[in-house]
């Protein structure tokens, strides 16, 4: 298995607040992991470094060996933490832009999934509810053929049981060699798919371990350990 | 094939098992395809890889075999698929009775109880 992340030291220091304390964290190919965290735990932090959105303080993020550019922009499909698309266009005129944007963009794909949520590609992105405009979202980063794809809170305005809708998304859409990198509060909801679990506290990884090595040394799910780990 | 997992144990035991028992209960025959690595992970709403660990598993005890290209099939001889069924059907009725005992039931009047509920 091959590594396609790796952080070194990696430091993101604000004013007032350390976001991430010198982290180290390896993930290979192939995998769906879980970044899981409390709010303000350094989640989206570490994401957007991963993105290139903001640079270390000290440390550094590599993908695939690259540090984050316009190469590895190519082989990483990132989902935001909100939308960043124009409300004004139409489902179809973003898929079109997609289209133009990424080399690895499979429109076939993205039809289909729409098609399957009842989405009408003529529809204006402001037209729709909170929990289809993430749908079309997701969709949409999950329609790239990328090595690593990187979710920041893929279900939280989707209804339950279209939750399981995503959550066969991601497994049937992603290619076996690509890495998924999941970041939420749902991990109830998502734990049955996970491969690995990182936790993250304050800036720090505080475990970072197979889903089977967390119920078999902990006797509970990761739901249950989460909130054990994490009680106020 | 329905699935029924424990959210609190390792997934991978969990699916050999219920794999073991939809064999060992006749839902496949030996010799049989089994659903693809894809569609099982589908269907159970778990993680692909997990199902690939888990059938890899059951290869090495002898209740699939893989063929390239083909998938993965139900090996002729179940008796180790039967032997799970077994172990679960001795689990369950061990797990009865002392949930009785523990009612103050000893064995002789479970059973005595059990005639009558039979009859019923």
């Amino acid at each position: 298995m091959s590594e396609i992340l790796r952080c070194e030291n990696l430091t993101k220091k604000y004013p007032n607040v350390t976001a991430l304390n010198s982290i180290n964290l390896s993930l290979e190919s192939g995998k769906i992991i879980g970044l899981l965290g409390p709010n303000g735990s350094g989640k989206t932090t570490l994401i957007k470094l991963i993105n290139g959105l903001l640079t270390p303080t000290e440390g550094r993020v590599l993908i695939n060996g690259k540090a984050p550019g316009v190469e590895t922009k190519c082989e990483v499909a990132y989902l935001p933490d909100n939308s960043y698309l124009n409300s004004w266009m139409t489902v179809k005129q973003i898929v079109d832009y997609f289209v133009d944007f990424y080399a690895d963009f499979r429109e076939d794909v993205a039809y289909t999934m729409l098609n399957r949520l009842g989405i009408t590609p003529t529809t204006r992105l402001k037209t729709l509810s909170k929990g289809n405009k993430e749908k079309v979202c997701l969709i949409l980063v999950m329609s790239r053929n990328a090595k690593l794809y990187v979710l920041d809170e893929p279900i939280a305005g989707v209804d339950p049981a279209a939750r399981d809708y995503v959550i066969s998304t991601i497994i049937n859409n992603y290619n076996p060699e690509a890495t998924v990198l999941i970041s939420t509060h749902l991990i109830s909801d998502i734990e049955q798919i996970l491969d690995e679990a990182i936790f993250i506290q304050n800036g720090d990884i505080l475990l970072h371990k197979t889903i089977d090595e967390i119920r078999e040394e902990k006797g509970k799910s990761v739901d249950e350990l989460f909130r054990e780990v994490f009680r106020w | 094939m329905k699935w029924t997992l424990d959210k609190a144990k390792p997934l991978c035991p969990q699916i050999c098992e219920q794999v073991c028992l939809s064999i060992a209960l006749g839902e496949f025959k030996p010799g049989e395809k089994m659903f693809s690595v894809r569609e099982t992970a589908l269907n159970a709403g778990v993680n692909p890889n997990t199902v690939q660990k888990a059938f890899e598993q059951l290869e090495i005890d002898g209740i699939l075999y893989s063929v390239r290209g083909s998938g993965w099939f139900v090996c002729e001889d179940i008796s180790k698929a039967k032997e799970t069924l077994d172990n679960l059907v001795a689990e369950k009725t061990e797990a009865f009775f002392s949930a009785l005992n523990a009612l103050s039931m000893d064995n002789e009047a479970i059973k005595k109880y059990v005639k009558e509920w039979d009859n019923e």
